[in-house]
């Protein structure tokens, strides 16, 4: 009996043992630690992940001028299959995917019924019925909701799948001298496989940074033999790997968007005029009316037949050097139009660049005399600066090499 | 001709008054009914060789506006309002009778229950009084209102002020209170609190003990016969006379009525219905449909989630719909003989339900997919006002039967026979040696109801009419005023507001908004 008992409390505790790992290891996490030399850890998606590994302004410049390695393995993967796969994305996801061919990725974004955004993220063709969608959260109900009527599976894949992003100019020379051949005929947007041990890797050429840059997706057990693979092959290359600080910038001067920080998604707003349309959070060009119907697709055709639009996201260039992150947007210099959700001084560009919310008219007709209040912390006293900024298309940087075709190798 | 201004989905008595309602407005109509002939539940059909039945078998609630509106009385329809009583059987006792509308008169009770139950039912009819005008319009619009809409919901805010400080109160309190409590606070008599608990509770997945049960029993007295609260009857004719006034009235309005006209489709195109595609494979071509149908039919099956966004789809499956009412038809030798029912009183309406528990116990076990082990149920003879439903010297028996769970746990297949002995042993009690009289036996359970009547649930009402499938949450939230998210598709069945029973008033208020938006 007592043994019994003993079994069934062990039992138990086993089932409990995710409450002794507050935050998941990502598979790279035997790597990721050893590298860890700052220690400076958070949470992405319940995973344990690096805001820097040694230095996030020299990581930052290995995206721009070596080639960086960033785990990507939390973001949320997953597997769409089956017959009406297409015509499913199609009716969830706002961009055509009838135009997107087997072997391409395309950047989107999908709506409740209200046409308020609920995330972005990439879509993955791998084949006619087989596809892999990567976002920021957690949508499965609705992704089974949305599948009543449809021939098609969804299932999470995120903890079976890792992933990582080699990002900057050499990125290509180090796929290339890790040995897989063939990886100079991916354009941007491309995806192929590629063997790997006795399976394969999927690489795309993609990314969050606007630069040259590919991500590799494998089954978790090669994770480990993928990272040697590529820091070997990256050896003369500059390769390093960096934490979610670099990201952040090169994203923000690559004028890109991320969930839950430069908006709020449709399922985790608490307050209703926190939710944002595709319009209004610089989507629109997805929305294609003449698919068929998608979800939203009522409320957002509405939405701008009768200009209930009220918000824009708009870049912005500011006066000075100093970042304006989360500073109050105002026109006149007295009337508040909006928020700026990310800033930083622009290492590439050499500019004071933002990424901000206004209310509209402002930033969509009125763009004149927009200032923003930046409070500059300078030895324990705020600086309060009011600097004049400008609505300026993004991305704030334009890298050829991104694009060029056959890839650069350095 | 395939090309027509409207075309109505669904033959049944809502379908049917939508249809004429539209045709009457200049609009060119096309009816379409799956089956032969029209009128849904409503027909009449043959059960066994001589005998003719329809699901339904009670009048109470068509509404005076439809009878008005399609001229019913012209077409042929008598609703002669003479009394129909309701007979609260008692197995081991002499019955209660409630004589005129819904007990104006009750024979068989003591002097001082007479008395409280002349007070309760004149508070009971004056709060459905209350409710009464909410359901023969939309339900309140919460996206936004046109002045007279909101006029109307002030004047439904006026008459409650009207009530007064004490019976507002008294309004309020017993809203969404349970028919039981309100009965155990009023009334002594087993046999009138089991007949009240048992018709707040028809056609419900509810007992009589759970919250919100006394709605079911304002819905019930907000409904009218010959401008009487409450009151019911069998029409002369049956059933099938009001559905032949209402075609009558239909095809002198100009509606083309097809009848084996199965829609297998409803055609969408750029988020705009276009028409329908028969079964046949014709397609006929119109820029409205109305679907009288159970909405989960006509938005998931015919129409196809595929045509609307993600959370309707997750509304529309979600709408409670599973029925709990079985229905019985007896092909009777003679007359039956129900203890101490006088003869003149069986072309009433009897009912066995002898007590609160009684009906409560016969609840609980629907609740984990158990049918009642001892039912309780609404009997009717109907042809004894319409002969022609029996051979000469046979007896039509029409019963509701509660509670038989949609989703029995052991299957209907294995369950039915075992659920019509119980139910044959209960009748017994009430007519003994009624078993010897039978030619021939139907029981139609939910999922029986389900297939015939394409009723997706088998259910009374198209869905639960509780008070969170009701008014402006009726069919689903956001989506109650009979419009649906594809232009052009409009419901006006009973799963939208206000809801089941022969009233027409679902049909008649989509039609009039189909003709409110195209002006």
């Amino acid at each position: 009996m007592v043994a019994v008992a003993k079994t069934k409390s062990r039992t138990k505790l086993a089932e409990q043992a995710h409450f002794r790992t507050l935050r998941l290891p990502s598979p790279f996490q035997p790597r990721l630690e050893a590298l860890a030399a700052q220690q400076d850890w958070y949470d992405w998606a319940g995973y344990k992940a690096p805001h820097a590994l040694w230095d996030d302004e020299l990581e930052y410049f290995a995206i721009r001028s070596q080639a960086a390695l960033f785990d990507i393995s939390p973001m949320v993967k997953y597997r769409i299959e089956g017959p009406d796969a297409e015509a499913f994305l199609n009716r969830v996801t706002l961009r055509n995917v009838t135009k997107l061919k087997p072997g391409r990725v395309h950047y989107t974004a999908w709506c409740d019924d209200e046409g308020y955004v609920l995330d972005d993220g990439t879509l993955f063709r791998f084949s006619a019925d087989r596809f892999r969608l990567c976002c920021q959260e957690r949508h499965l109900p609705w992704l089974l909701d949305s599948a009543i009527g449809y021939e098609v599976s969804v299932v999470e894949e995120t903890q079976e799948v890792a992933g990582l992003a080699l990002q900057g100019p050499t990125s290509f020379a180090v796929l290339r001298d890790a040995g897989f051949k063939g990886v100079e005929k991916l354009k941007i947007f491309d995806l192929a496989e590629f063997p790997h041990e006795k399976g394969s890797v999927t690489i795309s050429r993609t990314g969050f940074t606007g630069d040259l840059g590919y991500e590799l997706f494998v089954p978790v057990k090669q994770a480990l033999s993928l990272w040697d693979r590529l820091i070997e092959g990256g050896k003369l290359h500059g390769i390093r790997p960096m934490g979610y600080t670099a990201l952040n910038r090169a994203r923000i001067e690559a004028g890109l968007i991320v969930a839950n920080a430069d908006f709020v998604t449709g399922d985790s707003a608490i307050r209703t005029d926190r939710l944002r349309m595709p319009d209004e959070i610089g989507l629109g060009f997805m929305i294609d009316p003449a698919k068929g119907h998608f979800n939203g697709r009522r409320a957002i055709l509405d939405a701008r037949q009768n200009k209930t639009l009220k918000h824009v996201l708009v870049g912005l260039e500011i006066e000075g050097n100093i970042p304006a992150e989360h500073a109050i947007v105002y026109h006149r210099g007295k009337r508040e139009v909006g928020l700026v959700s990310a800033a930083i001084w622009s290492p590439t560009a050499k500019r004071n660049i933002a990424i901000a919310s206004l209310q509209r008219p402002y930033g969509d007709t009125v763009v004149d005399d927009l200032w923003v209040e930046i409070y500059a912390m300078r030895e324990l006293q705020y600086h309060k600066l009011m600097k004049r900024a400008k609505v300026v298309p993004r991305p704030f940087i334009k890298l050829d090499r991104r694009t060029a075709n056959p890839p650069g190798e350095r | 001709m395939t090309s027509f201004d409207a075309i109505v989905v669904g033959g049944g008595h809502n379908g049917i008054v939508a249809a004429t309602l539209l045709a009457k407005a200049g609009r060119r109509v096309a009816l379409l009914e799956a089956r032969p002939e029209l009128g849904g539940p409503a027909r009449t059909e043959e059960f066994a060789p001589g005998f003719r039945v329809s699901v339904a078998h009670i009048l109470n609630r068509l509404h005076p506006e439809v009878v008005k509106a399609l001229d019913l009385e012209a077409n042929g329809l008598v609703l002669d309002a003479s009394d129909m009583p309701s007979v609260a059987l008692s197995a081991d006792g002499e019955p209660l009778i409630l004589t005129g509308a819904y007990g104006e008169g009750l024979s068989g009770a003591s002097a001082s229950e007479a008395q409280a139950w002349s007070e309760l039912r004149a508070q009971l009819i004056r709060y459905a009084g209350i409710l009464k005008p909410m359901l023969a319009r939309r339900p309140p619009d919460l996206s936004g209102m046109t002045f007279g809409e909101t006029s109307a919901l002030g004047m439904i805010g006026l008459s409650l002020r009207r009530l007064g400080k004490e019976d507002m109160r008294d309004f309020l309190r017993m809203f969404l209170m349970n028919v039981a409590d309100v009965s155990d606070d009023c009334l002594t008599d087993d046999r009138l609190k089991g007949l009240l608990a048992f018709d707040a509770v028809m056609g419900s997945h509810l007992g009589p003990r759970s919250p919100t049960s006394l709605l079911g029993l304002y819905y019930r007295l907000a409904g009218e016969i010959g401008g009487k609260a409450g009151a019911q009857i069998t029409p002369s004719g049956g059933m099938g006379a009001v559905i032949t006034a209402m075609a009558s009235a239909a095809r002198k309005a100009g509606v083309q009525v097809r009848t084996d006209a199965l829609v297998a489709r409803i055609n969408v195109q750029d988020a705009r219905v276009t028409g329908v595609a028969l079964g046949s494979g014709e397609e006929l071509t119109a820029p409205i449909v109305l679907a009288a149908t159970n909405p989960f039919a006509a938005l998931m099956e015919l129409t196809g989630p595929r045509n609307f966004d993600t959370g309707f789809v997750r509304k529309v499956t979600n709408i409670r719909m599973k029925g709990s009412v079985a229905k019985l038809h007896l092909a009777l030798d003679g007359l039956p003989g129900f203890k101490g029912v006088a003869e003149q009183d069986l072309r009433g309406r009897l009912v066995f339900a002898p007590s609160t528990n009684h009906v409560e116990r016969a609840f609980n076990p629907s609740k984990y997919g158990g049918f009642s082990p001892e039912p309780v149920m609404e009997i009717v003879l109907p042809s004894i006002s319409d002969t022609s439903l029996a051979p000469a010297g046979g007896c039509v028996l029409s019963a509701n039967i509660m509670f038989a769970p949609y989703a029995l746990k052991e299957g209907w297949e294995k369950g039915k026979p075992k659920f019509l002995k119980a139910v044959m042993a209960q009748l017994e009690r009430v007519a003994p040696g009624i078993g010897k009289q039978v030619r021939h036996a139907e029981l139609l359970t939910p999922p029986d109801i389900e297939q015939r009547y394409r009723m997706p649930g088998g259910h009374w009402h198209h869905g639960e009419l509780q008070a969170d499938q009701m008014l402006m949450s009726r069919p689903v939230a956001g989506w109650s005023g009979y419009d649906t998210p594809v232009d052009g598709l409009y419901l006006g069945g009973a799963g939208s507001h206000p809801g089941g029973g022969i009233s027409g008033v679902p049909g008649l208020n989509a039609a009039r908004r189909v003709l409110a938006r195209k002006g």
